[in-house]
């Protein structure tokens, strides 16, 4: 699994355990490169310690998993410097430039001034938004933000980028433009790997899994999803299959 | 009839920012009413007024006819007010926090325990569980429960689906439009646009200002006129194809499908032509119907430009 | 969903007691249950004392002296021999005029004596080793004390008079009074406060009916509590491990410390008014409020030494006055009627800061 040149993540029986309640429950799945891979779920169904896991923060009890190569029971350091993450929580520093926002992570992973400077150009040009350079972040409106945001977790050109709800409370036209940034890195072959809790969101990804109770309950298309539950939206889907949940609540 | 909250005029602004640009507002007793609109809209704001705990720049506010800045004794047994985060003691237990609530209103838990059976009832089983050891959405029914200990004629919830899933959130409504049958009013905001259906009448908000307010169905209604749905299987190229054209005012994803604001000569049949000429497959453009998303989108295109 | 009738019912009218009660009951669950805290909390104090009274102790010990003799008698002997047998001295011998420089840039003895009998005049020359200056001041004191046991001078009685045995053990009890109540008081008061402002808890305790005096005094109150737990345990351990005497003043002891916790209180009051994040609080109250403490109150460094404007800003200091009173009482053992002066300070500040401090707490923004 390791050596296939297109598949990004692969995970198999993840599980993990805290003390005898098993947050995570036997999961396998692959990512494809490239791929919009939605991961959804109800509140408490693993989502988080599942992401965890994958971002090297915490190791499986059991089960195997390569992120970008690497793999999760070994090369959790190895891992981090290969992906990128980006949390609705926690993104950039207020009290920071975008240019000092920007130039910190590229540092942190390593990049030097030379590769740091090409790529500021290109994002500002990119963004066009070259006259923001020197600007404090806190000083930028939300929209702005989450795009600097996106372009600091993606600095360094990782394999996989990590989205954890990176559109909550975010007005409708912001959300959008945010998904084209993730259209237009998936489209240069960038694996993206996004939660959320906007519904609309998840038809825009190649495929969606569903986690309940800690297993991943279904995993396919937006589209062979709606066509296998009979259902318009894919919050209609959502609904049907995590009705059931018992946990979380 | 009474209003049960009447808003003229009213702004505030925090140093430099304009957190309420001249907001006026009414609900009738009993309504539920929802608050749409982004992070930074102002609504939290907006409910610090109502709730007593910040005084207006300018203009006022009533509450159930009292004035917010006068009589705010009066208001704070009337309204029942749920703030954004979940505001609870985390290291009490569930009845613990009910009790406290409870004596900070004068009443005891069984006074009004009719009211809030339905929602406390899943908690009932564990009354010693820290509520810190909570779930989100049994946190989400604590914090309400606590809420409500007293009877209050408004309930004010500021946010109260944010971070919650799609099934708890589908669930919470359920239990609102419950309490709206109980007589009481209440103030709901949101930055879920597609909530807004579930109200009776929403405000829309936007950088402090109100953009439009109406019921979920006049406020939709002729937004349909040209607006299209568009795919084809390169979805990307579609949008970047779509916006090129003079004849698309706007375009922007919407679910499964792109949503196209077409221009006054928009013809849905000559665009995929058009399209299918330049190289893309399975174009299908069909009218679709707007709803409030479409609605915030077009009500802030202007400022965008 | 069941939906039940509409059935209001009026909130009972009940005085205000009962609802500062639950206030009070609330906060002694969240100070109980924070387990870490309140040990440390409980503990500090107690090692605090310790480790001051016994462990880093002022007063010296085996000071390794050599004497310089013109010319013996009686007089001089007499006092070789008490050096020989006083315990803070290991007398290294007799040496010449001329041995003693190196000896003591070699730091081999750390003081010599010189020691002249002038036709029954005795004369005497004390060489130090500085470097050390607060020792230094100790040893001469110590010399000083050798030389004239028996010989009425004034001078260096009035030096051992409150501490005859210039014992240090509970020399820094009142300081370390000063510094925890500071720190349990207003540390501990204004991040509960802040957590609560944090947490956005306190909103709904502002838009209740309670008064934001009743806030307040459920706040105050636990923490009342605590330090006059807290209070109670130094003073035992003070007057039973650490040999303080023990005598009526004691109750002045307890008044003025009641009054000092308030005071701290209201200062930990004022720091959440004014401060929105636990960390602001937790750094207000240890830069403006516990460095002072330690370093301007006379706790360490004595007031008197200071510059004069190091003294002015001192006096504003609540832990100085405090300190001072609690100095004169229980080391000194004097009466009540000469700390009127502090008393008067700490009641006018408390009463203060109190009054901005709940005006502030009230006013909405």
């Amino acid at each position: 699994m390791k050596d296939n040149n297109n598949t990004v993540i692969s995970v198999r029986n993840l599980t993990k355990m805290f003390g005898s309640f098993s947050a995570v429950d036997h999961i396998s799945f692959d990512v494809g490169r490239g791929e919009i891979f939605g991961f959804l779920g109800a509140n408490g169904a693993g989502k988080t310690t599942a992401m965890r896991m994958l971002c090297g923060l915490s190791y499986p009890t059991s089960g195997d998993g390569f992120v970008a190569g690497c793999d999760i029971n070994t090369q959790a350091e190895k891992i981090k410097r290969r992906i990128g993450y980006m949390s609705q929580k926690f993104s950039l520093y207020g009290n920071l430039t975008v240019m000092e926002n920007l130039r910190l992570f590229a540092t942190v992973y390593g990049m030097s001034d030379k590769e740091i400077k090409e790529a500021s150009t290109h994002i500002f040009r990119n963004l066009e938004m070259v006259n923001m350079r020197d600007t404090l972040v806190k000083e930028i409106p939300v929209g702005w933000r989450q795009k600097i945001a996106f372009a600091t977790a993606t600095i360094h050109r990782p394999e996989v980028v990590f989205l954890d709800e990176p559109t909550g409370g975010v007005d409708p036209i912001t959300r959008r433009k945010f998904w084209e940034l993730i259209y237009k890195a998936s489209s240069e072959g960038m694996t993206v790997f996004v939660t959320t809790h906007y519904l609309d969101e998840a038809e825009y990804c190649s495929r969606i899994s569903i986690m309940v109770d800690g297993c991943i309950k279904v995993l396919d298309t937006p589209h062979e999803l709606k066509k296998k539950y009979n259902a318009a939206t894919m919050d209609e889907v959502f609904r049907i299959v995590a009705k059931d949940a018992k946990r979380g609540e | 009839m009474r209003k049960a909250i009447e808003i003229s005029g009213l702004s505030k602004s925090y140093g430099k920012l304009l957190a309420l640009d001249n907001i006026s507002l009414s609900l009738d007793k009993g309504e539920l009413f929802g608050l749409i609109g982004p992070d930074g809209a102002g609504k939290s704001s907006l409910y610090r007024i109502l709730a007593t705990l910040s005084r207006p720049d300018k203009g006022s506010a009533c509450v159930c006819g009292l004035d917010t800045v006068i009589d705010y004794g009066r208001i704070r047994t009337k309204i029942g007010y749920m703030p954004e985060r979940f505001s609870l003691y985390q290291d009490l237990t569930v009845s613990e926090n009910l009790q406290f609530f409870a004596s900070l209103f004068r009443v005891s838990v069984y006074d009004n325990y009719d009211l809030i059976a339905p929602i406390f009832g899943q908690l009932e089983r564990f009354p010693n569980r820290k509520a810190g050891a909570l779930s989100g959405g049994m946190k989400q029914k604590l914090a309400l429960s606590c809420a409500l200990i007293h009877r209050p004629e408004i309930l004010l919830l500021d946010e109260p689906t944010t971070g919650v899933d799609a099934v708890s959130r589908s669930e919470f409504w359920e239990i609102l439009s419950c309490l709206k049958q109980q007589g009481i009013t209440i103030l709901v905001s949101t930055s879920y646009m597609d909530e807004a259906t579930q109200c009776e009448r929403v405000a829309m908000m936007d950088k402090g200002r109100i953009l439009k307010t109406g019921t979920p169905q006049n406020l939709v209604a002729g937004l349909g006129e040209n607006l299209y749905n568009a795919t084809a299987s390169d979805m990307f190229r579609l949008l970047s194809e779509l916006r090129r054209l003079p004849e698309v005012v706007d375009c922007y994803t919407f679910g499964a499908t792109l949503h196209v604001v077409g221009a006054d000569g928009f013809d849905p049949k000559k665009t995929s032509g058009m399209l299918k000429s330049a190289g893309l497959s399975a174009v299908s453009i069909y009218p679709a119907e707007g709803n409030i998303e479409d609605l915030f989108i077009k009500l802030t295109l202007n400022e965008r430009q | 969903m069941k939906c039940s009738e509409l059935s209001p019912k009026m909130p009972r009218e009940e005085n205000n007691m009962a609802m500062i009660h639950s206030l009070i009951k609330k906060e002694t669950l969240h100070i109980l249950r924070d387990k870490r805290t309140m040990l440390i909390t409980l503990l500090m104090p107690l090692v605090l004392l310790l480790l001051f009274g016994f462990a880093i102790s002022t007063e010296v010990n085996d000071v390794r002296i050599v004497v310089v003799v013109e010319n013996h008698t009686d007089r001089t002997r007499q006092i070789i021999e008490k050096l020989k047998v006083n315990e803070y001295f290991a007398f290294q011998g007799l040496t010449s005029t001329g041995e003693v420089e190196s000896l003591l840039r070699a730091g081999k003895t750390d003081a010599a004596l010189f020691l002249r009998d002038n036709n029954g005049m005795l004369k005497s020359q004390i060489l130090v080793d500085a470097s050390n200056t607060t020792s230094a001041q100790a040893i001469t004191g110590y010399i000083e004390a050798v030389l004239h046991n028996g010989s009425a001078t004034s001078q260096v009685l009035t030096y051992t008079l409150y501490n005859p045995q210039m014992k240090s053990a509970y020399n820094f009890v009142p300081g370390i009074m000063g510094m925890i109540f500071i720190l349990i008081c207003a540390i501990m008061t204004s991040v509960s406060i802040v957590r609560e402002k944090e947490t956005g808890t306190m909103d709904l305790l502002l838009v209740s009916p309670i008064k934001p005096l009743s806030i307040i005094l459920g706040k105050l109150v636990p923490y009342f509590l605590l330090s006059c737990i807290i209070l109670a345990i130094m003073l035992l351990i003070a007057y039973t491990l650490l040999g303080l005497p023990f005598s009526a003043a004691v109750v002045n002891v307890i008044v003025i410390s009641l009054i000092y916790i308030i005071l701290s209180l209201s200062i930990g009051l004022l720091i959440s008014t004014i401060v929105s994040t636990q960390l602001t609080a937790l750094i207000v109250s240890a830069v403006a409020f516990m460095l002072p403490v330690i370093m301007l109150s006379g706790m360490i460094f004595p007031v008197d030494n200071m510059p004069v404007a190091l003294q002015c800003i001192s006096c504003i200091i609540p832990a100085r006055w405090y300190i001072e009173a609690m100095r004169k009482l229980m080391i000194q053992q004097l009466d009540i009627r000469f700390v009127i002066q502090e008393i008067a300070i700490l009641l006018s500040m408390t009463i203060v800061l109190l009054t901005l401090s709940v005006k502030k707490f009230g006013s909405v923004k």
